[in-house]
């Protein structure tokens, strides 16, 4: 496999690590009044889709970047590669 | 008082230097190394701390940079090795940090690599049997890190017949061994 990197290009797969679902990107405010709940949910709760996935991977053999990959998991097909770090300022903007 | 006797990477008391065919390998033992990572939104102000003092432009993804006695090599994001001669320049972090002062984090890295330079025709066929780097597109000058003989290293383009390895201090054998291994298959 192929992961498209967006600074690097195209670089094997197992230069990479997997760490999970990019929801983890979205780590709740500790100190809402419902944080335990929300805590629960983000540690437990996740979408299993068969189709688009978006998930986090790790260029640990490379320049130690984490990306936000969308792959298809019925076809395991690489839709789109993101630094994590743009998404996450984006995000941030977002809800600003 | 302690008798203290510097050793290499290979635990020699010189660079250990192997020949195998027309592939000369070469432990590069005299460079002192610091990681140079800008702080939030503070490249820029990295950047120019270094060009305006010692005259070094950081790189670009996947580059290098020289300004003697300095050169740069692109680690990651915002992030850059620099390397000096270890004679000058053995405390370069100290020397970097009064440069940049905040706007980014310096590490000691001198130690913790160690560096072999292989010149010599036939190069690419060397490295294309150690690693998936697309060696034969790297121009003069280009920096890929990459994984030779299950090792994380850096293989800097020097120029068409010269590559340097950088890799763990700690796994030098192996990856000297990894090297001879792939020179001996092409000679």
């Amino acid at each position: 496999m192929i992961i498209n990197h967006p600074l690097l290009g195209p670089r094997d797969a197992q230069e990479f690590t997997y760490l999970g679902d990019a929801s983890l990107l979205n780590r709740p405010d500790w100190q809402a009044e419902d944080a335990a709940e929300a805590f629960h949910d983000y540690l437990y709760l996740r979408d299993n889709p068969a189709g688009e996935h978006r998930e986090l991977w790790y260029h640990e053999q490379g320049d130690r970047s984490w990306l936000v990959v969308t792959r298809n998991t019925l076809t395991h097909e690489i839709l789109k590669v993101e630094l994590a770090r743009d998404v996450a300022k984006a995000a941030g903007k977002a809800a600003q | 008082m302690h008798k203290l006797k510097p050793i290499t990477p290979l635990g020699g008391d010189t660079p250990r230097v192997d020949t195998v065919g027309s592939i000369t390998i070469t432990e590069v033992v005299d460079q002192a190394l610091a990681s140079v990572a800008a702080r939030n939104d503070q490249a820029g102000a990295v950047q120019k701390a270094l060009a305006d003092k010692i005259g070094l432009s950081l790189p670009e993804v996947g580059q290098s940079s020289q300004a003697a006695p300095y050169a740069a090599l692109w680690m990651g994001p915002e992030q850059w090795m620099v390397m000096a001669p270890h004679d000058s320049h053995e405390l370069l972090a100290a020397e970097l940090k009064q440069i940049v002062a905040d706007t980014a984090s310096v590490s000691e890295q001198t130690d913790g690599w160690c560096r072999f330079d292989v010149q010599g025709a036939g190069l690419c066929d060397l490295f294309e049997r150690l690693s998936n780097a697309p060696v034969r597109t790297m121009g003069s000058g280009t920096a890929i890190r990459t994984t030779a003989e299950h090792l994380g290293v850096f293989l800097w383009r020097l120029a068409e017949d010269h590559m340097a390895v950088l890799g763990p201090r700690s796994s030098a054998a192996s990856l000297h061994h990894g090297l001879l291994a792939a020179a001996k298959s092409i000679a």
